[in-house]
């Protein structure tokens, strides 16, 4: 059993399961993490701030418990890591900012809360891309990081540290956000599950905002039952955050059982949303996967996405300029980085710090987005855009009336290789095409492990349901497990 | 030339609610910097803002007070600037759809002046530039503090017009109960907006808004002023910018702050952190139905139920917590002129020799019924009321106990009266003998001697009965 938890296959359930039967000690659990840590970090650069000292403390009292008989929850003991832009009581939390490169929240965030409630240890805090505005985890002030599977290239992005982490062994579980594909990219670039929930199933408070109206909190897995159960931990009513549901969830019970049956399920397959750039052998997975869904009795039938374009543009549109106000915050004055240089006023002194604060994407963005709130400009972009969001609403309506789930690709191509990202930013947008119509709706979405890209590379399938649908992206995801590799 | 003053007024009020419009700080102030904050009201990351729903009835009711249309959602706006008082640099109003609009206030002059609307939003922090030398603090105890901004129509025409406005809104909104709308403690602050328009003509002229005005004083100077700085550029061939200026009391004048060039743009959009909140009509009627009286139609009821004078009932009412005592006292039973007698006299005379308001009164009406009923009853006389009320005002005191504990019932008994009457004659025979001799004025010191033998406890008519039957 110790030797599953060091080859970095055993998933977090059943490492719950194995604690909670005794026949693992937590410390057994986090001591492979950490000596993964010890051996690939370097490399890799998972990591903003490991938090070793506080996970052993934790784990000693989650031990106790245990061997009392009252473990908490079946993913007691197992080690998680969370994207550095979720608050951590007493833990920095930079945001992969030079601009809160000290900050150490007051408070943590709800699902932080609930992690440690259900008796999860808190390995350390994920690298990922400044402010969460990048999908390659390269605009991080604290460096990139590289994917595990294949060093040549990053892990995608925002929540690239996450992936890795999990992938690398580093982790059982990660938590990520996802406001335009975050948590679904890496996840696919690692080979891994990642869950967009339906915006309004998982409280943002403590989630340091990007857009606050398509930010989402999502776990990062080895396999569909973990996603269930991280998700199912997470998704909760939060009387704080006044956009969070009052709707009833399924239990993780649900979610297994319902798990692979996708018999009479309606799935509408989505060839290319955009322009014909996707790999080839990233449509002949897809093909597979509609081949299989098809084999277990699911009904699939090939559509055309509606406004494809339209809907990147109302996409960043929106983000950007939510991004900007909520960025404003970061002025030097009672938090965060604040310039040494002497200033002759409170003006200055606000500008160099943001100037110095900030790297070049967080910049160009909120450039970007006060451009779209500016009163010469709204009617043109921002209120555009809403009216955008609001027929694409509609038209989704219509379509998820005729279909339970919608299969495509994750990322139209491979994940970007080391500091290519950098390059040429603007082109790395549109690898948004297939992930970020969910978050500009609202909608649920998972991306799935399916076949492969190249050799080292795996290939992902996104599948997006409904709100609140969240059951029939965990049927459809129970089918396509297990169809890794070639 | 001749010129019409064209003035519109906002004003914002705070609200007087437990806890801030969007966390649960308590929504109170002037206390040590920084002691009632939390990471929503500081506006450290990750943090959101719920709206507190109390907020939102107190608007609605002060919509309906003002006869406005209550919109069919609460939504919110971003308003976005940059000042460290405001520690998100954005300010959380409503911008596109405020919560009510097109009413109006009815002036005591019989004018009608419309709203335009009135909208919620949170109050910024405080910037202390005096405390360090070199440096500015901040102080977010006020950050989140719920206000509501009342923005007229621009349809008032004088100073004193303006403030009449002021002091009717400040009427309502302290006898609805949602603010103490206390100028000179920044409850209340308004900004004018004033232009002059020639005489005859319909185009209005170019306006200047005006701020940091913090009593009903600087409002009148201020639009004083205002008017003939304008008169003055436009009668010398001038123009007058469009711009913000500050007003200084001490200085009489006012400076500009920010030219029309200057105008911030502030970015709104709808705030993604609040959703929209659907406004029941069910709820609308909830408030109406438990809407309090206003001071006017309390004017009107004193007046025609209890036969008060239109001066008596102005001043009764002047505060709405003197009002609910004169109220109660009548429901324990006082005649309604008597009651407000002892409101108007006694104990305004001792609110102003302690500096009390009519907030802080704390005796019970119970005790000021019951002490007029003495009265009435003649079981007190006037002196002896005087000394009882105090003991009243200054520790509710139960004035039944009172003058029995302190043996100060007026003395009415003949019997007791007429022993003390013989006493008097007794001892003051140079007195009777001129009383007798037909000096009529000799009475009147027979009389204060047996009072000061009664301790003032005497009944005056009953012991003039006893010391003529003995002269």
């Amino acid at each position: 059993m110790v030797d599953l938890i060091g080859d970095g296959s055993l998933s977090a359930t059943r490492l719950g399961e194995a604690i909670g039967r005794g026949e693992l000690k937590v410390t057994d659990a986090l001591e492979a993490c950490f000596a993964k840590i010890e051996e690939k970090e370097k490399d890799l650069g998972c990591f903003i701030t490991l938090n070793k000292e506080g996970a052993f403390l934790q784990a000693e009292k989650v031990q106790h418990m245990i061997d009392a008989g009252r473990a908490p929850s079946p993913l007691a003991g197992v080690p998680v890591a969370v994207k550095d832009n979720i608050c951590t009581k007493g833990i920095r939390t930079t945001c992969g900012s030079k601009m809160l490169a000290d900050y150490i929240p007051p408070y943590d965030a709800f699902v932080v809360e609930q992690l440690k409630n259900a008796g999860c240890i808190l390995i350390g805090k994920t690298n990922m891309d400044e402010f969460a505005m990048g999908s390659a985890t390269e605009t991080s002030f604290f460096g990139s990081c590289k994917n595990p599977l294949d060093p040549e290239y990053t892990p995608g992005g925002s929540s690239g540290g996450s992936a890795a982490a999990v992938a690398a062994g580093e982790a059982f579980a990660a938590i990520g956000s996802d406001t335009g594909g975050s948590v679904r990219q890496p996840a696919a670039c690692c080979g891994l599950y990642g869950l967009k929930p339906t915006y309004g199933s998982v409280s943002r408070r403590g989630l340091i905002a990007y857009a606050s109206s398509m930010d989402q909190i999502g776990p990062i897995t080895r396999d569909p039952e973990d996603c269930a159960a991280l998700f199912s931990l997470l998704s909760m009513r939060d009387p704080e955050d006044a956009t969070c549901h009052g709707q009833m969830r399924p239990s993780y019970k649900q979610l297994l059982s319902v798990m692979g049956r996708v018999k009479g399920m309606r799935i509408a397959i989505l060839r290319d949303p955009s322009d014909g750039k996707a790999a080839k052998n990233a449509l002949e997975n897809l093909s597979k996967a509609r081949q299989l869904l098809s084999d277990l009795g699911a009904e699939t039938e090939e559509i055309k996405l509606p406004e494809p374009e339209n809907a990147v543009s109302a996409y960043y549109t929106i983000a950007l300029a939510q991004a900007a106000s909520n960025l404003a915050r970061y002025d030097g004055v009672a938090y965060g980085h604040r310039t040494k240089e002497p200033c002759s006023g409170l003006k200055e002194m606000i500008r160099k710090s943001r100037t110095e604060g900030f790297g070049e994407e967080v910049k160009r963005r909120i450039m970007l987005g006060n451009f779209v709130l500016s009163a010469e400009h709204y009617d043109a972009y921002y209120r555009k855009a809403l009216q955008v969001r609001e027929g694409l609403v509609k038209r989704y309506e219509q379509l998820f009336s005729r279909y339970d789930v919608i299969l495509s690709l994750t990322m139209p191509a491979l994940p970007p290789k080391l500091s290519e990202s950098l390059r040429d930013p603007v082109s790395l947008y549109r690898d948004d095409s297939y992930t970020c119509i969910a978050n500009l709706l609202g909608l649920c979405s998972m991306a799935v492990p399916f076949g492969s890209l190249t050799e080292k590379l795996p290939g992902s399938l996104l599948l997006t349901a409904n709100r609140f649908a969240e059951e029939k992206l965990f049927a459809a995801a129970g089918a396509l497990a297990g169809h890794t590799g070639e | 030339m001749n010129y019409d003053v064209v003035i519109g007024l906002e004003v914002h009020i705070e609200l007087s609610c437990n806890t801030k419009i969007f966390c649960r700080c308590p929504a109170r102030f002037g206390e040590r910097p920084n002691v009632r904050i939390c990471p929503v009201c500081a506006g450290l990351p990750g943090s959101l803002p719920v709206l507190n729903e109390s907020v939102l009835d107190a608007a609605i009711l002060l919509g309906l007070a003002l006869g406005c249309e209550i919109a069919p959602f609460a939504k919110f706006d971003r308003k976005n600037y940059v000042y460290p008082d405001n520690p998100q640099n954005y300010q959380i109003t409503q911008f596109y759809e405020p919560i009510a609009r097109k009413g109006s206030l009815l002036l005591p002059s019989g004018k009608r002046v419309g709203i335009h609307e009135l909208h919620m939003e949170d109050d910024a922090g405080k910037l202390d530039h005096e405390a360090l030398p070199g440096r500015s603090l901040v102080d977010y105890n006020r950050s989140g503090i719920p206000l509501i901004e009342i923005v007229s129509e621009p349809e008032l025409s004088s100073a004193k017009e303006a403030a009449a406005y002021l002091e009717q809104l400040r009427d309502i909104a302290v006898y609805l109960g949602i603010s103490d709308c206390k100028m000179q403690e920044g409850s209340m602050r308004a900004d004018v907006n004033l232009s002059l328009k020639e005489q005859g003509r319909d185009v209005l002229g170019v306006r200047t808004e005006m701020k940091n005005l913090n009593s009903y004083r600087s409002v009148i100077h201020a639009i004083e002023a205002e008017t003939e700085r304008q008169a003055a550029l436009l009668q010398a061939g001038k123009k007058v910018e469009q711009q913000t200026r500050k007003w200084d009391e001490k200085a009489g004048r006012s400076y500009p702050m920010r030219s029309k060039e200057e105008t911030r743009d502030y970015r709104y959009f709808p705030e993604p952190d609040l959703l929209p909140i659907p406004i029941e009509k069910e709820r609308i009627e909830r408030i109406r139905q438990k809407m309090p009286a206003l001071r006017t139609e309390k004017v009107e009821r004193y007046i025609s139920e209890y036969h008060l004078s239109e001066k008596d009932s102005l001043i009764i009412t002047q505060e709405k917590p003197m009002a609910e005592l004169f109220e109660k006292t009548i429901e324990c039973g006082a005649a309604p002129q008597k009651a407000a007698n002892w409101l108007m006299g006694e104990t305004m005379r001792l609110m102003r020799e302690t500096g009390k308001g009519a907030e802080d009164l704390t005796f019970s009406p119970a005790h000021l019924a019951s002490l007029i009923r003495l009265t009435e009853e003649g079981r007190v006389n006037s002196t002896v009321a005087k000394e009882v009320f105090e003991q009243i005002f200054f520790r509710d005191a139960d004035p039944e106990e009172y003058i029995r504990e302190h043996g100060l019932e007026t003395i009415s008994d003949g019997g007791m009266l007429e022993e003390l009457a013989k006493t008097v004659i007794a001892g003051n025979p140079k007195s009777v003998a001129d009383y007798r001799g037909g000096k009529k004025q000799a009475f009147g010191y027979l009389m204060g001697q047996l009072m000061k033998e009664a301790k003032g406890k005497a009944d005056p008519g009953a012991a003039g009965e006893a010391l003529r039957k003995y002269l």
